[in-house]
């Protein structure tokens, strides 16, 4: 069976294939590659592509998707309930469109600061 | 004795987000021993080359990062020497019990400018596996993985590292073998207590308590390319290399481990003697200190961290 594939829009910029196997920043930063994301506000921030330094925040604006355990300094429970999360580690379910979000702090008292 | 006071990194304590991912990769990739659960749940591994107890110890929580980095001091005296000076100096000494890490001795600890916590203790009961002491072959277990020889040294990032520099020169008799001056400032420390090129590094950053990399020894250019062939081969995250710092002069690959804290693989490195003066870098070269073949940082050196 052919690998489950999606179209990931990056609204306003472009659009890669995505894989349900596949963390979704893996999937952008192979768009990128291809040239196929134009115009972004900020070079597409690849860190440790594993849910840790908390860089590449984005908003999912629609689709499904699963996720990987991440870095409760970088998303809040009530973030990534609402939709922003790490895009390294979310798996598309379906075609998705997001958008990218500047990389914050989440401080012990909730409070949320510029990184 | 001419090395006394602190000898060494003993070990550093690391959050992780997924326990069994951890151990995996620190075990079966890097290439440690795991010695021993802890009752918390903290995990206890090694390098096959190290005799003490532990160096490296994984704790589960919600986000990455790093608990405290401690050093090995030659006699349990120097703890109350040190403890002394620390006080002196102005920063508060508390004390861990004997077995609150199973193995090891009683601790001391502090937290310094940066922000992170540092400790040092002198006692480690010895584990398996280690290196046999009579008639001794090169190894005792086939190594596997990245065959890591032992946890080298530690990359921090937080504010306020000249008084990290001051701080573990005059009170811990560390030595600054290379620095980072920019314009606005100093910008990068590496410290030694030994004859490495470094055993603690410290990039200034605005937020405190930072973990850039965990290093790990390993024996020469053709393990690092080994390691960057596993990297591969099991679709670890990795940052940059294999390539050649111009500071410190060793051969690295820095990747991530499955909770996104940078590892690197270590080789080479020049001897240092503490008569030796400190090598200095300017804004004009540090592309080729910190990168030596790319000759520019990464996007990710300056702001990756967790
Ligand atoms: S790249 Fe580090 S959290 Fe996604
Ligand atoms: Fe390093």
């Amino acid at each position: 069976m052919a690998a489950e594939r999606f179209t990931i829009t990056v609204s306003g910029h472009g659009a890669g294939t995505g894989y349900a196997h596949e963390r979704l920043l893996v999937a952008l930063e192979r768009a990128q590659g291809f040239g196929h994301l134009r115009d972004l506000p900020r070079r597409l921030p690849v860190g440790c592509r594993r849910g840790g330094c908390g860089v590449c925040r984005i908003r999912v604006e629609g689709g499904e998707y699963r996720s990987d355990p991440m870095s409760r300094a970088h998303i809040s429970a009530e973030e990534e309930a609402s939709g922003v999360v790490l895009a390294c580690c979310i798996y598309p379910l379906s075609d998705l469109s997001l958008r990218l979000e500047p990389p914050v702090t989440v401080k012990a008292n909730g409070r949320v600061a510029a990184l | 004795m001419a090395i006394s006071g602190v000898l060494r990194p003993g070990f550093i304590q690391i959050r992780v987000l997924d326990m069994p991912a951890a151990v995996e990769h620190y075990t079966k990739r890097v290439g440690l021993h795991q010695v021993t659960e802890g009752p918390d749940g903290r995990v206890y591994l090694k390098a096959a080359d190290e005799f003490d107890h532990h160096s490296i110890v994984l704790r589960r929580a919600d986000h990455a990062g790093v608990d405290m980095m401690a050093f090995k001091c030659l006699e349990d005296a120097d703890l109350d020497r040190f403890e002394k000076r620390i006080a002196d100096y102005g920063y508060a000494v508390d004390h861990v019990k004997a077995g609150d890490q199973p193995g090891l001795g009683r601790r001391i600890g502090f937290t310094i400018a940066s922000g992170h916590r540092i400790e040092l203790f002198a006692q480690s009961e010895q584990s398996d596996p280690m290196p046999r002491v009579h008639n001794p072959d090169v190894w005792e277990h086939e190594p596997h993985g990245m065959a890591a020889r032992r946890f080298d040294h530690a990359l921090l990032y937080g504010p306020d590292i000249e008084r990290n520099l001051d701080f573990f020169t005059k009170v811990l008799d560390f030595k600054c073998a290379e620095r980072v001056d920019m314009p606005d400032g100093l910008l990068a420390i590496w410290l030694t207590c030994g004859m490495k090129a470094h055993d603690l590094a410290f990039v200034k950053h605005p937020e405190p308590n930072k973990l850039h990399h965990v290093s790990f020894d390993l024996e020469n250019w053709g393990a690092v390319g080994h390691a960057a062939d596993i990297i591969t081969r099991y679709d670890i995250s990795i940052d940059i290399g294999p390539t050649r710092h111009g500071i410190t002069r060793g051969q690295t690959i820095y990747f991530f481990d499955p909770s996104g804290n940078r590892d690197e693989v270590f080789a080479g490195g020049y001897t240092y003697y503490p008569d030796l003066p400190t090598r200095t870098w300017d804004e004009t070269q540090i592309g080729k200190g910190i990168f030596y073949y790319e000759r520019q940082l990464n996007d990710a050196f300056l702001s990756v961290v967790t």
